[in-house]
Protein backbone atom coordinates (compact mmCIF):
# COMPACT_ATOMS: atom_id res chain seq x y z
CA UNK A 1 0.00 0.00 0.00
CA UNK A 2 1.43 3.33 -1.02
CA UNK A 3 1.26 6.00 1.63
CA UNK A 4 -0.50 9.14 0.59
CA UNK A 5 2.02 11.97 0.38
CA UNK A 6 1.71 14.37 3.30
CA UNK A 7 1.88 17.31 0.92
CA UNK A 8 -1.30 16.29 -0.90
CA UNK A 9 -3.09 15.67 2.40
CA UNK A 10 -2.20 19.19 3.53
CA UNK A 11 -3.22 20.66 0.18
CA UNK A 12 -6.55 18.90 0.43
CA UNK A 13 -7.09 20.38 3.91
CA UNK A 14 -6.07 23.86 2.69
CA UNK A 15 -8.61 23.68 -0.16
CA UNK A 16 -11.48 22.65 2.13
CA UNK A 17 -10.68 25.10 4.91
CA UNK A 18 -9.92 27.87 2.41
CA UNK A 19 -13.30 27.39 0.78
CA UNK A 20 -14.90 27.43 4.22
CA UNK A 21 -13.09 30.65 5.11
CA UNK A 22 -14.13 32.35 1.84
CA UNK A 23 -17.73 31.18 2.18
CA UNK A 24 -17.78 32.51 5.73
CA UNK A 25 -16.36 35.87 4.68
CA UNK A 26 -18.80 36.50 1.82
CA UNK A 27 -20.88 35.41 3.90
CA UNK A 28 -23.12 32.80 2.28
CA UNK A 29 -25.41 33.09 5.29
CA UNK A 30 -25.41 35.02 8.52
CA UNK A 31 -25.51 31.68 10.27
CA UNK A 32 -22.26 30.53 8.64
CA UNK A 33 -19.07 31.61 10.43
CA UNK A 34 -15.62 31.66 8.90
CA UNK A 35 -13.11 28.88 9.48
CA UNK A 36 -10.92 31.07 11.65
CA UNK A 37 -13.81 32.16 13.87
CA UNK A 38 -14.87 28.55 14.31
CA UNK A 39 -11.34 27.46 15.20
CA UNK A 40 -11.05 30.24 17.76
CA UNK A 41 -14.34 29.12 19.27
CA UNK A 42 -13.02 25.57 19.33
CA UNK A 43 -9.91 26.68 21.22
CA UNK A 44 -12.03 28.64 23.72
CA UNK A 45 -14.41 25.72 24.27
CA UNK A 46 -11.48 23.37 24.70
CA UNK A 47 -9.59 25.61 27.12
CA UNK A 48 -12.55 26.29 29.39
CA UNK A 49 -13.25 22.59 29.63
CA UNK A 50 -16.70 22.68 28.02
CA UNK A 51 -15.60 20.43 25.19
CA UNK A 52 -14.06 17.96 27.59
CA UNK A 53 -17.18 17.53 29.73
CA UNK A 54 -19.31 17.40 26.58
CA UNK A 55 -17.26 14.53 25.16
CA UNK A 56 -17.44 12.57 28.38
CA UNK A 57 -21.22 12.64 27.87
CA UNK A 58 -21.21 11.99 24.10
CA UNK A 59 -18.63 9.22 24.15
CA UNK A 60 -20.73 7.08 26.48
CA UNK A 61 -23.44 6.10 23.97
CA UNK A 62 -20.94 6.31 21.12
CA UNK A 63 -18.38 3.93 22.59
CA UNK A 64 -20.98 1.51 23.95
CA UNK A 65 -22.97 1.59 20.72
CA UNK A 66 -19.99 1.21 18.43
CA UNK A 67 -18.54 -1.61 20.56
CA UNK A 68 -21.86 -3.49 20.52
CA UNK A 69 -22.33 -2.87 16.80
CA UNK A 70 -18.81 -4.03 15.95
CA UNK A 71 -18.80 -7.16 18.10
CA UNK A 72 -22.39 -8.21 17.53
CA UNK A 73 -22.39 -6.99 13.93
CA UNK A 74 -19.30 -8.95 12.90
CA UNK A 75 -20.47 -12.02 14.81
CA UNK A 76 -23.93 -11.97 13.29
CA UNK A 77 -22.49 -11.14 9.88
CA UNK A 78 -20.22 -14.18 9.96
CA UNK A 79 -23.10 -16.36 11.08
CA UNK A 80 -25.40 -15.02 8.36
CA UNK A 81 -22.66 -15.47 5.78
CA UNK A 82 -22.07 -19.08 6.77
CA UNK A 83 -25.65 -20.22 6.90
CA UNK A 84 -28.31 -19.47 4.35
CA UNK A 85 -31.01 -20.09 6.98
CA UNK A 86 -29.70 -17.28 9.13
CA UNK A 87 -29.35 -15.20 6.04
CA UNK A 88 -33.09 -15.51 5.42
CA UNK A 89 -33.84 -14.93 9.08
CA UNK A 90 -31.67 -11.89 9.79
CA UNK A 91 -30.74 -10.12 6.57
CA UNK A 92 -34.19 -8.55 6.07
CA UNK A 93 -34.04 -7.04 9.57
CA UNK A 94 -30.81 -5.26 8.81
CA UNK A 95 -31.88 -4.18 5.37
CA UNK A 96 -34.98 -2.60 6.93
CA UNK A 97 -32.85 -1.05 9.68
CA UNK A 98 -30.50 0.41 7.11
CA UNK A 99 -33.21 2.13 5.14
CA UNK A 100 -35.44 3.16 8.05
CA UNK A 101 -35.93 6.91 8.55
CA UNK A 102 -34.31 6.89 11.96
CA UNK A 103 -35.18 10.42 13.02
CA UNK A 104 -38.85 9.55 12.64
CA UNK A 105 -38.47 6.41 14.71
CA UNK A 106 -36.73 8.04 17.65
CA UNK A 107 -40.03 8.91 19.42
CA UNK A 108 -40.82 5.18 19.43
CA UNK A 109 -37.46 4.41 21.01
CA UNK A 110 -38.11 7.05 23.66
CA UNK A 111 -41.48 5.48 24.47
CA UNK A 112 -39.86 2.08 24.76
CA UNK A 113 -36.57 2.90 26.46
CA UNK A 114 -36.95 6.37 27.91
CA UNK A 115 -34.63 9.29 27.41
CA UNK A 116 -31.55 7.78 29.01
CA UNK A 117 -28.42 6.12 27.73
CA UNK A 118 -30.27 3.05 26.42
CA UNK A 119 -32.16 4.96 23.76
CA UNK A 120 -29.01 6.74 22.63
CA UNK A 121 -27.08 3.50 22.41
CA UNK A 122 -29.94 2.13 20.32
CA UNK A 123 -29.71 5.04 17.92
CA UNK A 124 -25.96 4.52 17.52
CA UNK A 125 -26.49 0.78 16.95
CA UNK A 126 -29.28 1.26 14.43
CA UNK A 127 -27.00 3.59 12.49
CA UNK A 128 -23.83 1.53 12.77
CA UNK A 129 -24.84 -2.11 12.78
CA UNK A 130 -26.61 -2.77 9.45
CA UNK A 131 -23.67 -1.89 7.24
CA UNK A 132 -21.29 -3.88 9.45
CA UNK A 133 -23.55 -6.94 9.38
CA UNK A 134 -24.32 -6.75 5.67
CA UNK A 135 -20.70 -6.17 4.63
CA UNK A 136 -19.45 -8.97 6.85
CA UNK A 137 -22.03 -11.46 5.66
CA UNK A 138 -21.46 -10.77 1.99
CA UNK A 139 -17.69 -10.95 2.44
CA UNK A 140 -18.00 -14.28 4.23
CA UNK A 141 -20.31 -15.62 1.57
CA UNK A 142 -17.92 -14.57 -1.17
CA UNK A 143 -14.88 -16.40 0.17
CA UNK A 144 -13.32 -18.06 -2.90
CA UNK A 145 -14.60 -21.64 -3.07
CA UNK A 146 -11.21 -23.05 -3.92
CA UNK A 147 -9.72 -21.63 -0.71
CA UNK A 148 -12.36 -23.36 1.36
CA UNK A 149 -11.86 -26.58 -0.61
CA UNK A 150 -8.14 -26.21 -0.01
CA UNK A 151 -8.78 -25.95 3.73
CA UNK A 152 -10.93 -29.07 3.65
CA UNK A 153 -8.54 -31.01 1.41
CA UNK A 154 -5.68 -30.31 3.83
CA UNK A 155 -7.79 -31.55 6.73
CA UNK A 156 -8.79 -28.25 8.31
CA UNK A 157 -11.63 -28.49 10.82
CA UNK A 158 -14.68 -26.27 10.37
CA UNK A 159 -13.29 -23.91 12.99
CA UNK A 160 -9.86 -23.86 11.29
CA UNK A 161 -11.50 -22.94 8.02
CA UNK A 162 -13.55 -20.15 9.60
CA UNK A 163 -10.66 -18.70 11.63
CA UNK A 164 -7.75 -19.22 9.25
CA UNK A 165 -9.41 -18.85 5.87
CA UNK A 166 -12.86 -17.26 5.87
CA UNK A 167 -12.29 -14.45 8.36
CA UNK A 168 -8.90 -13.29 7.05
CA UNK A 169 -10.25 -13.51 3.52
CA UNK A 170 -13.29 -11.43 4.46
CA UNK A 171 -11.32 -8.96 6.56
CA UNK A 172 -10.83 -6.19 3.97
CA UNK A 173 -14.58 -5.94 3.42
CA UNK A 174 -15.33 -6.42 7.12
CA UNK A 175 -13.02 -3.49 7.83
CA UNK A 176 -14.60 -1.33 5.18
CA UNK A 177 -17.97 -2.13 6.76
CA UNK A 178 -16.54 -1.17 10.14
CA UNK A 179 -15.34 2.13 8.78
CA UNK A 180 -18.73 2.94 7.26
CA UNK A 181 -20.55 1.67 10.34
CA UNK A 182 -18.45 3.63 12.78
CA UNK A 183 -18.84 6.87 10.85
CA UNK A 184 -22.59 6.25 10.83
CA UNK A 185 -22.33 5.61 14.58
CA UNK A 186 -20.80 9.06 15.08
CA UNK A 187 -23.72 10.56 13.18
CA UNK A 188 -26.08 8.49 15.33
CA UNK A 189 -24.52 9.70 18.58
CA UNK A 190 -25.03 13.34 17.64
CA UNK A 191 -28.49 12.65 16.24
CA UNK A 192 -29.44 11.03 19.53
CA UNK A 193 -28.28 14.07 21.47
CA UNK A 194 -30.17 16.41 19.19
CA UNK A 195 -33.37 14.38 19.13
CA UNK A 196 -33.60 12.69 22.53
CA UNK A 197 -32.06 14.86 25.22
CA UNK A 198 -29.56 17.61 24.57
CA UNK A 199 -26.38 16.43 26.26
CA UNK A 200 -22.72 16.54 25.39
CA UNK A 201 -21.68 17.74 21.96
CA UNK A 202 -25.27 17.75 20.75
CA UNK A 203 -26.06 20.15 23.56
CA UNK A 204 -23.28 22.54 22.49
CA UNK A 205 -24.64 22.42 18.94
CA UNK A 206 -28.27 23.08 19.83
CA UNK A 207 -27.51 25.56 22.62
CA UNK A 208 -25.09 27.61 20.48
CA UNK A 209 -27.61 27.67 17.68
CA UNK A 210 -30.34 28.91 20.00
CA UNK A 211 -28.20 31.85 21.16
CA UNK A 212 -26.88 32.46 17.60
CA UNK A 213 -23.30 31.63 18.64
CA UNK A 214 -22.60 30.06 15.27
CA UNK A 215 -18.81 29.77 15.61
CA UNK A 216 -19.27 27.57 18.70
CA UNK A 217 -21.87 25.48 16.91
CA UNK A 218 -19.56 24.85 13.97
CA UNK A 219 -16.65 24.27 16.33
CA UNK A 220 -18.62 21.44 17.93
CA UNK A 221 -19.55 19.95 14.55
CA UNK A 222 -15.95 20.26 13.41
CA UNK A 223 -14.68 18.52 16.55
CA UNK A 224 -16.89 15.48 16.05
CA UNK A 225 -15.80 15.16 12.41
CA UNK A 226 -12.17 15.45 13.48
CA UNK A 227 -12.64 12.75 16.09
CA UNK A 228 -14.32 10.47 13.54
CA UNK A 229 -11.50 10.96 11.03
CA UNK A 230 -8.83 10.29 13.65
CA UNK A 231 -10.62 7.16 14.75
CA UNK A 232 -11.00 5.85 11.19
CA UNK A 233 -7.30 6.43 10.59
CA UNK A 234 -6.52 4.43 13.70
CA UNK A 235 -8.75 1.63 12.42
CA UNK A 236 -6.90 1.61 9.11
CA UNK A 237 -3.58 1.29 10.96
CA UNK A 238 -4.92 -1.64 12.97
CA UNK A 239 -6.08 -3.33 9.78
CA UNK A 240 -2.67 -2.89 8.15
CA UNK A 241 -0.91 -4.43 11.12
CA UNK A 242 -3.33 -7.35 11.38
CA UNK A 243 -3.57 -8.30 7.71
CA UNK A 244 -0.39 -7.20 6.03
CA UNK A 245 -0.50 -9.28 2.86
CA UNK A 246 -4.19 -8.71 2.33
CA UNK A 247 -3.83 -5.18 1.11
CA UNK A 248 -3.39 -6.12 -2.53
CA UNK A 249 -5.74 -8.58 -4.15
CA UNK A 250 -5.88 -12.28 -4.64
CA UNK A 251 -3.23 -14.47 -6.17
CA UNK A 252 -5.69 -15.80 -8.68
CA UNK A 253 -6.58 -12.38 -10.06
CA UNK B 1 -20.88 -42.68 -33.90
CA UNK B 2 -20.83 -45.18 -31.07
CA UNK B 3 -22.07 -43.82 -27.76
CA UNK B 4 -20.08 -46.18 -25.62
CA UNK B 5 -16.84 -47.90 -26.45
CA UNK B 6 -15.63 -50.93 -24.63
CA UNK B 7 -12.84 -50.16 -22.23
CA UNK B 8 -9.80 -51.53 -23.91
CA UNK B 9 -6.34 -52.45 -22.71
CA UNK B 10 -7.49 -53.25 -19.20
CA UNK B 11 -4.34 -54.46 -17.43
CA UNK B 12 -4.41 -57.63 -15.41
CA UNK B 13 -5.61 -56.42 -12.03
CA UNK B 14 -3.81 -59.10 -10.08
CA UNK B 15 -0.37 -58.01 -11.15
CA UNK B 16 -0.66 -54.32 -10.47
CA UNK B 17 -0.88 -52.73 -7.06
CA UNK B 18 -3.48 -50.02 -7.11
CA UNK B 19 -3.28 -47.08 -4.76
CA UNK B 20 -6.66 -45.69 -5.68
CA UNK B 21 -9.64 -47.50 -7.11
CA UNK B 22 -12.88 -45.84 -8.15
CA UNK B 23 -15.77 -48.25 -8.52
CA UNK B 24 -19.08 -47.51 -10.14
CA UNK B 25 -19.01 -43.81 -9.38
CA UNK B 26 -22.10 -41.82 -10.29
CA UNK B 27 -22.62 -38.20 -9.44
CA UNK B 28 -25.57 -35.99 -10.17
CA UNK B 29 -25.97 -32.32 -9.44
CA UNK B 30 -29.75 -31.94 -9.34
CA UNK B 31 -30.92 -33.06 -12.75
CA UNK B 32 -27.48 -32.89 -14.29
CA UNK B 33 -25.71 -36.20 -14.41
CA UNK B 34 -21.99 -35.50 -14.23
CA UNK B 35 -20.68 -39.06 -13.90
CA UNK B 36 -22.39 -42.38 -14.54
CA UNK B 37 -21.08 -45.67 -13.26
CA UNK B 38 -17.44 -44.76 -13.74
CA UNK B 39 -14.73 -47.18 -12.70
CA UNK B 40 -11.04 -46.46 -12.89
CA UNK B 41 -7.95 -47.80 -11.14
CA UNK B 42 -4.79 -45.89 -10.41
CA UNK B 43 -1.55 -47.91 -10.19
CA UNK B 44 0.68 -47.10 -7.23
CA UNK B 45 3.74 -44.99 -7.86
CA UNK B 46 2.57 -43.97 -11.30
CA UNK B 47 1.02 -40.96 -12.89
CA UNK B 48 -2.44 -41.43 -14.32
CA UNK B 49 -3.95 -38.58 -16.18
CA UNK B 50 -7.64 -38.07 -16.65
CA UNK B 51 -8.22 -36.45 -19.99
CA UNK B 52 -11.37 -35.27 -21.59
CA UNK B 53 -13.23 -32.39 -23.18
CA UNK B 54 -14.52 -29.67 -20.92
CA UNK B 55 -17.62 -30.60 -18.99
CA UNK B 56 -16.82 -34.30 -18.96
CA UNK B 57 -16.67 -34.43 -15.17
CA UNK B 58 -12.95 -34.96 -14.74
CA UNK B 59 -12.65 -32.37 -11.99
CA UNK B 60 -15.76 -33.83 -10.34
CA UNK B 61 -14.07 -37.24 -10.34
CA UNK B 62 -10.94 -35.75 -8.79
CA UNK B 63 -12.93 -34.01 -6.07
CA UNK B 64 -14.75 -37.24 -5.29
CA UNK B 65 -11.41 -39.01 -4.92
CA UNK B 66 -10.23 -36.13 -2.71
CA UNK B 67 -13.31 -36.56 -0.53
CA UNK B 68 -14.44 -33.00 -1.24
CA UNK B 69 -17.57 -34.25 -2.97
CA UNK B 70 -19.60 -37.31 -2.06
CA UNK B 71 -20.57 -39.55 -4.98
CA UNK B 72 -24.29 -40.19 -5.51
CA UNK B 73 -23.40 -43.86 -5.73
CA UNK B 74 -20.26 -45.93 -5.98
CA UNK B 75 -17.13 -45.96 -3.91
CA UNK B 76 -13.55 -44.79 -3.96
CA UNK B 77 -10.88 -46.78 -2.16
CA UNK B 78 -7.48 -45.41 -1.25
CA UNK B 79 -5.07 -48.13 -0.14
CA UNK B 80 -8.03 -50.44 0.27
CA UNK B 81 -9.90 -48.12 2.59
CA UNK B 82 -13.12 -46.45 1.42
CA UNK B 83 -13.04 -42.66 1.15
CA UNK B 84 -15.52 -40.83 3.35
CA UNK B 85 -13.90 -37.40 3.27
CA UNK B 86 -10.52 -35.72 2.87
CA UNK B 87 -7.70 -37.72 4.40
CA UNK B 88 -4.00 -37.53 5.23
CA UNK B 89 -3.24 -39.96 2.40
CA UNK B 90 -4.22 -37.43 -0.27
CA UNK B 91 -3.07 -33.90 -1.13
CA UNK B 92 -4.60 -31.57 -3.66
CA UNK B 93 -3.08 -29.14 -6.15
CA UNK B 94 -5.55 -26.53 -7.37
CA UNK B 95 -5.99 -25.08 -10.80
CA UNK B 96 -6.20 -21.54 -9.40
CA UNK B 97 -3.44 -22.31 -6.83
CA UNK B 98 -5.75 -21.55 -3.85
CA UNK B 99 -3.02 -19.71 -1.96
CA UNK B 100 -3.82 -17.49 0.98
CA UNK B 101 -3.21 -13.95 -0.29
CA UNK B 102 -2.44 -12.66 3.20
CA UNK B 103 0.15 -15.34 3.92
CA UNK B 104 3.82 -15.41 2.96
CA UNK B 105 5.27 -18.17 0.78
CA UNK B 106 6.60 -19.83 3.91
CA UNK B 107 3.22 -19.87 5.61
CA UNK B 108 1.42 -20.95 2.45
CA UNK B 109 3.78 -23.89 1.92
CA UNK B 110 3.46 -24.84 5.58
CA UNK B 111 -0.32 -24.32 5.67
CA UNK B 112 -1.21 -27.97 5.09
CA UNK B 113 0.98 -28.89 8.05
CA UNK B 114 -0.45 -25.98 10.06
CA UNK B 115 -3.96 -27.41 9.59
CA UNK B 116 -2.66 -30.78 10.75
CA UNK B 117 -1.45 -29.21 13.96
CA UNK B 118 2.28 -29.60 13.32
CA UNK B 119 4.32 -27.30 15.58
CA UNK B 120 5.49 -24.08 14.00
CA UNK B 121 9.24 -24.73 14.03
CA UNK B 122 8.82 -28.23 12.67
CA UNK B 123 6.45 -27.29 9.88
CA UNK B 124 8.60 -24.35 8.89
CA UNK B 125 11.70 -26.47 8.60
CA UNK B 126 9.80 -28.95 6.41
CA UNK B 127 8.45 -26.06 4.33
CA UNK B 128 11.98 -24.63 3.96
CA UNK B 129 13.11 -27.88 2.40
CA UNK B 130 10.34 -27.81 -0.21
CA UNK B 131 10.88 -24.11 -0.81
CA UNK B 132 14.47 -25.02 -1.75
CA UNK B 133 13.41 -28.00 -3.86
CA UNK B 134 10.96 -25.90 -5.81
CA UNK B 135 13.36 -23.04 -6.43
CA UNK B 136 11.51 -20.55 -4.25
CA UNK B 137 14.50 -19.63 -2.11
CA UNK B 138 14.58 -15.90 -1.52
CA UNK B 139 10.80 -15.60 -1.79
CA UNK B 140 9.94 -17.07 1.64
CA UNK B 141 8.51 -13.78 2.83
CA UNK B 142 6.85 -12.72 -0.41
CA UNK B 143 3.11 -12.65 -0.69
CA UNK B 144 1.35 -14.48 -3.55
CA UNK B 145 0.59 -11.27 -5.44
CA UNK B 146 4.32 -10.60 -5.60
CA UNK B 147 5.00 -13.93 -7.33
CA UNK B 148 4.63 -14.88 -11.00
CA UNK B 149 1.96 -17.39 -12.01
CA UNK B 150 4.52 -20.16 -12.31
CA UNK B 151 5.94 -19.44 -8.87
CA UNK B 152 2.49 -19.41 -7.33
CA UNK B 153 1.84 -22.89 -8.61
CA UNK B 154 5.22 -24.02 -7.31
CA UNK B 155 4.03 -22.81 -3.91
CA UNK B 156 0.87 -24.88 -4.44
CA UNK B 157 2.95 -27.94 -5.36
CA UNK B 158 5.31 -27.44 -2.43
CA UNK B 159 2.34 -27.23 -0.07
CA UNK B 160 0.90 -30.47 -1.44
CA UNK B 161 4.23 -32.32 -1.20
CA UNK B 162 5.10 -31.03 2.27
CA UNK B 163 2.22 -32.93 3.88
CA UNK B 164 3.78 -36.13 2.51
CA UNK B 165 0.59 -37.74 1.25
CA UNK B 166 0.91 -40.89 -0.84
CA UNK B 167 -1.55 -39.69 -3.44
CA UNK B 168 -1.29 -36.34 -5.20
CA UNK B 169 -4.42 -35.05 -6.85
CA UNK B 170 -3.72 -32.37 -9.42
CA UNK B 171 -6.57 -30.42 -10.98
CA UNK B 172 -5.31 -28.90 -14.24
CA UNK B 173 -2.36 -27.58 -12.26
CA UNK B 174 -0.53 -26.08 -15.23
CA UNK B 175 -3.43 -24.59 -17.13
CA UNK B 176 -3.11 -21.16 -15.56
CA UNK B 177 0.61 -20.75 -16.27
CA UNK B 178 2.27 -19.66 -19.48
CA UNK B 179 3.35 -22.13 -22.17
CA UNK B 180 7.08 -22.05 -21.44
CA UNK B 181 6.61 -22.45 -17.71
CA UNK B 182 4.17 -25.26 -18.43
CA UNK B 183 6.77 -27.18 -20.45
CA UNK B 184 9.26 -26.79 -17.65
CA UNK B 185 6.67 -27.97 -15.13
CA UNK B 186 5.90 -31.03 -17.24
CA UNK B 187 9.57 -32.00 -17.34
CA UNK B 188 9.90 -31.40 -13.61
CA UNK B 189 6.80 -33.45 -12.98
CA UNK B 190 8.36 -36.44 -14.74
CA UNK B 191 11.37 -36.37 -12.46
CA UNK B 192 9.13 -35.81 -9.45
CA UNK B 193 7.17 -38.96 -10.30
CA UNK B 194 10.46 -40.85 -10.55
CA UNK B 195 11.94 -39.52 -7.31
CA UNK B 196 8.92 -39.60 -5.06
CA UNK B 197 7.22 -42.91 -4.61
CA UNK B 198 3.81 -41.33 -4.88
CA UNK B 199 0.72 -41.91 -6.93
CA UNK B 200 -0.23 -38.96 -9.10
CA UNK B 201 -3.69 -38.33 -10.46
CA UNK B 202 -3.51 -35.58 -12.99
CA UNK B 203 -6.53 -33.93 -14.56
CA UNK B 204 -5.89 -32.07 -17.78
CA UNK B 205 -7.59 -31.03 -20.99
CA UNK B 206 -4.33 -30.96 -22.95
CA UNK B 207 -3.76 -34.10 -24.99
CA UNK B 208 -0.04 -33.45 -25.45
CA UNK B 209 0.42 -32.78 -21.76
CA UNK B 210 -1.43 -35.96 -20.77
CA UNK B 211 0.59 -38.17 -23.12
CA UNK B 212 3.85 -36.47 -22.19
CA UNK B 213 3.60 -36.88 -18.42
CA UNK B 214 1.52 -40.04 -17.97
CA UNK B 215 2.17 -43.69 -17.33
CA UNK B 216 -1.51 -44.17 -18.03
CA UNK B 217 -4.01 -41.92 -19.76
CA UNK B 218 -7.70 -42.38 -19.02
CA UNK B 219 -9.94 -40.74 -21.58
CA UNK B 220 -13.29 -39.56 -20.34
CA UNK B 221 -16.14 -38.85 -22.68
CA UNK B 222 -19.00 -36.59 -21.64
CA UNK B 223 -22.77 -36.71 -21.27
CA UNK B 224 -22.75 -38.69 -19.09
CA UNK B 225 -19.10 -39.25 -18.36
CA UNK B 226 -17.54 -42.62 -18.50
CA UNK B 227 -14.07 -43.94 -19.18
CA UNK B 228 -13.89 -44.57 -22.88
CA UNK B 229 -10.32 -45.73 -23.16
CA UNK B 230 -7.17 -46.31 -21.15
CA UNK B 231 -3.89 -45.86 -22.93
CA UNK B 232 -0.53 -46.90 -21.52
CA UNK B 233 2.39 -45.50 -23.46
CA UNK B 234 5.21 -48.04 -23.43
CA UNK B 235 8.22 -47.15 -25.46
CA UNK B 236 9.15 -43.56 -24.69
CA UNK B 237 8.64 -43.38 -20.95
CA UNK B 238 12.23 -44.27 -20.14
CA UNK B 239 13.91 -42.24 -22.82
CA UNK B 240 15.08 -38.73 -22.01
CA UNK B 241 12.57 -35.93 -21.54
CA UNK B 242 14.02 -34.22 -24.62
CA UNK B 243 13.12 -36.93 -27.07
CA UNK B 244 9.57 -37.70 -25.96
CA UNK B 245 7.93 -35.09 -28.14
CA UNK B 246 9.66 -36.54 -31.24
CA UNK B 247 8.91 -40.16 -30.42
CA UNK B 248 6.66 -41.85 -33.04
CA UNK B 249 4.58 -43.57 -30.37
CA UNK B 250 4.00 -40.24 -28.61
CA UNK B 251 2.84 -38.67 -31.84
CA UNK B 252 0.62 -41.63 -32.71
CA UNK B 253 -1.08 -41.61 -29.32
CA UNK B 254 -1.69 -37.86 -29.48
CA UNK B 255 -3.27 -38.30 -32.93
CA UNK B 256 -5.33 -41.24 -31.85
CA UNK B 257 -6.70 -39.43 -28.78
CA UNK B 258 -7.59 -36.42 -30.86
CA UNK B 259 -9.45 -38.72 -33.26
CA UNK B 260 -11.62 -40.04 -30.47
CA UNK B 261 -12.19 -36.66 -28.83
CA UNK B 262 -12.75 -34.40 -31.82
CA UNK B 263 -16.41 -35.28 -32.28
CA UNK B 264 -17.13 -34.16 -28.70
CA UNK B 265 -15.63 -30.73 -29.10
CA UNK B 266 -18.02 -28.09 -30.33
Amino acid sequence: MRSRPLFLKLLSAVIVFGAWEIAGRIPVSNAFPTFVESMLALVTLTLDGTMFTAYVETLKPLVVGVAISAALGIGLGIWIGLSSKFDWLFSPIFIVMQSAPLAALIPLLIIAYGIGLTSKVFVVCIMAMPVIVLNTSSAVRNTPTSMIEMGRAFLGTKLDIILRIIIPSASPIIFSGLRLGISAGFIGAILAELKITPTGVGDIISFSRSIADYPSMYAAIFSIILLAVLFLNLLEKIEKVLFKGNIRGYASD
Amino acid sequence: MPQTKEVIATPDTREIDYAVRARGISKSFGDVEALRNLSLDFPRGQLTSVLGPSGCGKTTLLKIIAGLLAPTSGEVEVNGKPVTGPGPDRAFVFQDFALLPWASTLRNVAFGLELRGVAKSERESIAEKYIRDFGLTGFENSYPHELSGGMRQRVGLARALSVDAQVLLMDEPFSAVDEQTRRKFQEDLLSLVQQENKTFIFVTHSIEEAVYVSDQVAILLPRPSRVSEIIRPTSFRNKGTDSIRRDPEYLDIVDKIWESLRSYVE
